[in-house]
């Protein structure tokens, strides 16, 4: 019997289908700007501190004092220099949006995979009781878990992520309702492999694609989440620099000083482009990976 | 044939079934038996919040120096003392019986407080869904009809990062352009006298609409966009026109009724959005409603003001929910008829 | 009189050059069926739809005729094309539970044809229209039928259905794109016996598209055989069967097994090339026996053989003169008689949550021998195969494994039992985790089952791979980056390299191109004799088991209706069921014997 492999494909580099996906999605225009925007705003959040010309909190003039060579953005609602603010003032964001998704997205995904293998009882438990932390809405979500014991950071990164858990275990519950009853996970079952092994290596790498989209969307939803959290004033404590906090001290002075609020603003609606793009772009390039497989 | 269970219909329990019967009404009747369970559990997760978890809740709030008379008449007020249970179910059938008790701030009762602004913020939802959901009907069907065109490449991605930005980015920099610095056409907060009706401030509303229906439309546009994609992509569209159905006929007897059970669901889970996205626009707009008035509450501790909004909430969403659920299975043979 | 006539039709990818089908040409008579046969991807829908005017998102129609009644189809605007598509000339999809709106009564969906069309005067001429429709396609127009939803009916139904809308405005052409694909053997002969009816009363020109040889043979007057995109033959039913021309066909015609005939079943190695991917010269010539230099280098036109047949092969004269059907008799082996049963599986039933699907089944394989389950789509062939490999665990009964009893779960079975019994998936595409290369696929195996060092591990792979006829070439690639063909060799591959003792093979060719289909039936056979494998082979295509099984096990309902030899079912089935399920198989060669009687007699 002769062999069977077609000759058609010479020289073709083989790619693992994530790393395919990748490659799609770094190949459009919209995800190029926004990985520029992000790699711009975290090297201004991580960099930006060395090359602030005053510190945070130094009182360098008038409160609402209007731009000058002197403060280059201007004076905030205590006289402080708002470009060294700014500068100094996306670390915490930063830091607590990634780690409220990265707990949303272990948890989520953990909680989905097994709701969607296991198909009985324990699906239904687990997914109902996702539905009663879905009937808040995220940001009432936060502001409940804020209330036992006031703004902590700790809290607050706990209850941005339990906020997203229910929507990333939907996700995966669902991306991987369709794998789990494909004959591949059958025929690793009756080889008797265990079941922890099946989810984390049958069907986890089968959800990748969905999972890296809803990554880069929870990554967006939860900066905005606590940046919103700390603007009405339930993140970082003042004197501590921080963009959403400065919106807040700032808004009152909108009308004399407006870049004390316009330059952190700036900074979050840079941020959560950038990372929107991405997600786009991710979501687009799995999309088109889906329809060439049917095909 | 037995199909297998429609998507919209979920899997109820054979025991759900027979306890309430077949049909829609029992579809009906087990959606709603779970969202009183639902309701129950919220109220659970609301109680511990308040009133267990921080320990002494009277002490908490009161700070270190409450004389042993005020925290003694503060624990009563919540209910607290006794154990757990007692207290819940104390808190609970007061609640039920609509006495939502005393606020701890104004010193107002808790209904009286909140009637006022319920009704502002019911008008600011309700005004923005009025706008925000046509609007993306309208530009999530034009996208879907003219795919990959200009328009279709254009608008989703204005859309997706619209979608995306946060709520009071986008209330902060309308009020920049619209009512601050580069045009003062619009008054930049949206405060009015209490017990005003909003709809006589309707200048005053501008903003805070404009916010939450860019914080909405994009995003109902886009999955609409999908949902109809689906549909337009279908065999049976192809089928109708093969048929040499007339393009009308194609869109509004074949495409449009399919699309209809997506539509409700959309509209539905971001009108949920929409409760949300009310905290944070009524607080920068120093709107009287009860997202300003929730987040008021949880700086000043004030506990019956934050079970009430918080539980309040969660009821909408439940309701809202089951409305939606019911309607795409009334709109969607398939699933309505599976329920037989 | 011709109804319809293409010329030079081709159609492109939109954005690209690359053709999916190019130089496409044939006319239609009225009262005639033209069959269009090929493979999956060679084209065949395209050009069906493209007698309506109509292409797919993304492709477009680049250059051609069809000629309608005198008229250019492709060149007509879209008012003409509308009023001219489900008046006369109409469509039959291949899956009527996609194509019939899930939202519209089906009395609703029949009516709006004739409505759109003027079609009767009033109300009441539409509505004895519909009932006369219903009637032709043996369906009731009983009001409450009608107030249906497409869910509601069967898949038979469904298609009946397509069929009775088709021909509600008495068309003169009507395209059917597959029509009774996924339909069991017995509604499949009552849908062609209605079609063959309806055009040949109405005088209706007819496009019957099908991978199934033996479904167009017993319905088309002329054939179209298509290959990457192009028709490579073209002629009289009986004459291109008896006589092909072209290597393509006549490879084709070997490689469909028959329920008429013992013979072995052969492949035609490779697969077809994809639009952009396509060669130089002839596309058939990297899989033929006849290849010459001149087929790299020239694309054939078409020549005639004879009147009315036409074939593009540079060397056509040379494979008439072959003699075709040089079929080997198929190998009939004995099992070992063996004193102990390697599986006995003893009063089982199974089921799901719907209700039981399996019944009190009695069932036995000996060492080494192969034994055939046969039953259509939902007869609990599959179910039943899954209680023994240990997928499905709602079940009662006893199975014992050489002797030793044999629970229905997989993780109580011990690990060498589950080393034992390895279960070969119908369908390649899901049974192959995507995410995995060829090589870790094929050596989970061994991890699982064995203790061996990574060099071992990939010996071990690599003659596993050898022995399904891959090079190790394919170790670190993607399942999707193989064939369906190959990717099947991969599955089986997988369940080999752990030594089985019992090899379960459920469908295992039903997902797969006649073509490859045989290959792999080939080699199933081979692979059983060389390790001596006990084998349950499971199919819906009685045709395929005369070649591999002896003994045979015929399902339905969820029992057996009839065990016995290969041999006596065939000659004498005793169960009703096999009775009509062996009348109503297609058979290409019942019908050319059919046919040769004929032409003697006049």
């Amino acid at each position: 019997m002769s062999v069977v492999l077609p000759g058609t494909l010479p020289g073709r580099r083989r790619r693992r289908p994530l790393t395919l996906l990748t490659l799609r999605a770094g190949g459009q225009a919209r995800v190029r700007i926004g990985v520029a925007l992000v790699v711009f705003m975290v090297a201004l959040v991580l960099l930006g501190p060395l090359f602030a010309p005053h510190s945070p909190s130094a009182f360098v003039g008038l409160p609402f004092a209007p731009p000058s060579g002197h403060v280059l953005l201007g004076t905030d609602f205590l006289g402080r220099d708002v470009l060294s603010r700014v500068l100094w003032g996306g670390r915490s964001i930063l830091e607590l949006s990634l780690a409220a998704a990265g707990l949303g997205l272990a948890l989520g995904t953990a909680i989905g995979l097994i709701a969607a293998y296991s198909q009985g009882l324990l699906d239904s438990l687990l997914m109902r009781g996702m539905d009663v932390i879905l009937a808040f809405p995220a940001i009432v979500f936060a502001l409940l878990a804020v209330a036992t014991v006031g703004p902590k950071l700790w809290l607050l990164v706990i209850a941005v992520g339990l906020s997203h858990t229910p929507r990333v275990a939907r996700l995966v519950r669902g991306a991987s309702l369709d794998v789990v009853n494909r004959d591949f996970v059958y025929a690793v079952q009756a080889m008797g492999e265990p079941t922890r092994k099946i989810l984390l290596g049958e069907i986890l790498p089968n959800i990748a694609g969905p999972l890296l989209v809803e990554t880069s969307l929870r990554i967006t939803f939860s900066i905005s989440l606590v940046a919103a959290l700390s603007f009405l004033g339930f993140g970082l404590q003042p004197p501590a620099a921080d963009w959403g906090l400065m919106i807040n001290e700032n808004q009152t002075g909108l009308t004399i000083q407006p870049w004390a609020v316009v330059a952190p603003i700036l900074c979050i609606a840079l941020l959560t482009i950038g990372t929107s793009l991405i997600a786009d772009g991710l979501a687009r390039a799995l999309a088109g990976i889906d329809r060439a497989a049917e095909s | 044939m037995t199909a297998a269970a429609h998507p919209l219909v979920r899997s109820a329990s054979r025991w759900g079934r027979r306890a309430l019967g077949f049909g829609l009404p029992g579809f009906v009747a087990r959606r709603v038996l779970w969202g009183l369970l639902t309701l129950f559990l919220v109220s659970i997760v609301v109680f511990a919040a308040t009133a267990v978890l921080p320990g002494d809740a009277a002490r908490a709030i009161l700070g270190r120096n409450a004389t042993p008379a005020a925290l003694a008449a503060l624990r009563n007020q919540l209910h607290l003392g006794g154990s757990v249970f007692q207290e819940y179910s104390q808190w609970l059938s007061h609640f039920a019986r609509g006495d939502l008790g005393v606020s701890l701030a104004s010193r107002e009762n808790v209904s009286t407080f909140l009637s006022h602004r319920v009704e502002n913020s019911a008008f600011l939802m309700l005004l923005a869904a009025a706008i925000g959901f046509p609007l993306a009907i309208v530009l999530g069907a034009i996208s879907a009809r003219r795919r990959d065109s200009a328009f279709d490449h254009v608008s989703s991605i204005v859309m997706f990062v619209l979608a995306w930005l946060p709520e009071f980015v986008v209330a902060i920099v309308l009020v920049v352009v619209l009512g601050t610095t580069v045009f003062t056409v619009l008054p930049p907060v949206s405060f009015f006298p209490p017990g005003d009706p909003p709809w006589d401030h309707l200048k005053e509303l501008v903003l805070p609409t404009l916010t939450l229906v860019i914080a909405v439309a994009p995003y109902t546009a886009r999955m609409l966009r999908a949902s109809l994609v689906e549909v337009l992509e279908s065999d049976y569209v192809e089928m109708a026109r093969l048929k040499g159905l007339s393009e009308r006929t194609v869109v509004w007897r074949h495409a449009v009724p399919n699309a209809l059970a997506p539509t409700i669901q959309v509209i539905a889970l971001n009108f949920a959005y929409l409760i949300g996205g009310i905290v944070v626009v009524e607080s920068v707009f120093n709107y009287a409603g009860i997202g300003s008035a929730l987040v008021q509450a949880v700086q000043n501790r004030d506990v019956p003001v934050i079970q009430a909004i918080t539980l309040l909430v969660a009821a909408v969403y439940v309701v809202l929910n089951i409305v939606a659920d019911v309607a795409a299975i009334l709109v969607s043979p398939r699933a309505r008829t599976s329920l037989r | 009189m011709t109804v319809v006539e293409v010329s030079a039709l081709r159609v492109e990818v939109a954005g690209q050059r690359a053709d999916i089908v190019d130089d496409v040409a044939f006319s239609i008579d009225a009262g005639d069926v033209l069959g269009l046969v090929g493979e999956s991807g060679s084209g065949k829908t395209t050009v069906g739809l493209a007698m309506l005017g109509h292409t797919r998102r993304g492709t477009k129609i680049a250059a051609g005729q069809v000629r309608f009644d005198g008229h250019d189809l492709l060149k007509m605007s879209p008012q003409q094309l509308r009023a001219l598509r489900g008046k006369s000339v109409s469509y039959v999809p291949q899956d009527p539970s996609a194509a019939l709106n899930p939202a519209l009564r089906i009395g609703k969906q029949l009516q709006e044809t004739l409505v759109a069309h003027g079609y009767g005067d009033s109300r009441r001429e539409r509505e004895a229209r519909l009932g006369e429709m219903l009637e032709e396609v043996a369906l009731t127009d009983d009001p409450s039928f009608l107030k249906r939803y497409p869910h509601q009916l069967s898949g038979g139904q469904q298609q009946r259905i397509a069929l009775a809308m088709a021909f509600a405005c008495r068309p003169r052409l009507i395209v059917l794109d597959e029509p009774t694909t996924g339909l069991d053997v017995t509604t499949q002969a009552h849908i062609l016996e209605t079609v063959r009816d309806l055009c040949a009363t109405r005088r209706v020109a007819a496009l019957y598209i099908s991978h199934d040889l033996a479904v167009v043979a017993n319905l088309a007057n002329r054939v179209a055989v298509m290959y990457a995109g192009r028709i490579v033959e073209l002629g009289p039913e009986n004459a291109l069967f008896n006589a092909p021309a072209h290597p393509y066909t006549r490879r084709l015609i070997e490689a469909i097994p028959d329920i008429s005939g013992q013979h072995a079943v052969k492949g035609i190695a490779g697969s077809a090339p994809a639009p952009g991917h396509r060669p130089s010269g002839c596309f058939f010539a990297p899989r033929c026996s006849f290849a010459i230099d001149k087929c790299q280098l020239e694309f054939p036109s078409p020549a005639n053989v004879s009147m009315g047949h036409a074939v593009r092969c540079h060397r056509h004269e040379d494979v008439r003169a072959a003699t075709l059907l040089e079929r080997s008799a198929a190998t009939p082996w004995r099992a070992v008689d063996s004193k102990q049963a390697l599986l006995e599986v003893h009063s089982v039933g199974a089921g799901y949550v719907n209700g039981p699907v399996v019944f009190d089944v009695n069932l036995s394989i000996q060492p080494q021998q192969c034994v055939a389950l046969v039953g259509e789509s939902g007869s609990g062939k599959t179910t039943l195969a899954r209680c023994v490999a240990g997928i499905h665990r709602h079940a009662t009964g006893q199975m014992a494994l050489a002797g030793r009893p044999l629970p229905f779960d997989a993780r109580r079975r011990d690990p060498d039992t589950r080393r034992r019994i390895q279960y070969v998936f119908q369908s390649p595409y899901t049974s192959l985790n995507p995410r995995k290369t060829v090589g870790r696929l094929v050596g989970q195996p061994l991890r699982l089952f064995f203790e061996l060092t990574a060099r071992e591990e990939y010996e071990r792979v690599e003659r596993a791979l050898d022995r399904v006829a891959l090079t190790s070439a394919v170790v670190d690639r993607y399942p999707h980056e193989l064939s369906g063909g190959e990717r099947q060799r991969v599955a089986i591959a997988r369940a080999l390299v752990a030594d089985p003792a019992l090899l379960i093979c459920d469908e295992i060719t039903s997902a797969l191109d006649v073509s490859v289909q045989a290959a792999i039936v080939d080699l199933i056979g081979e692979l059983q004799r060389e390790m001596e494998l006990g084998l349950l082979f499971v199919t819906h295509n009685l045709a395929l088991i005369r070649t591999i099984a002896e003994t045979v096990a015929v399902m339905s309902k969820g029992r057996i209706v009839e065990y016995g030899t290969v041999e006596e079912v065939f000659s004498s089935p005793q169960a009703p069921y096999t009775q009509s399920l062996l009348a109503d198989t297609p058979s290409l060669g019942r019908t050319l014997a059919a046919t040769d009687d004929l032409s003697e007699h006049t």
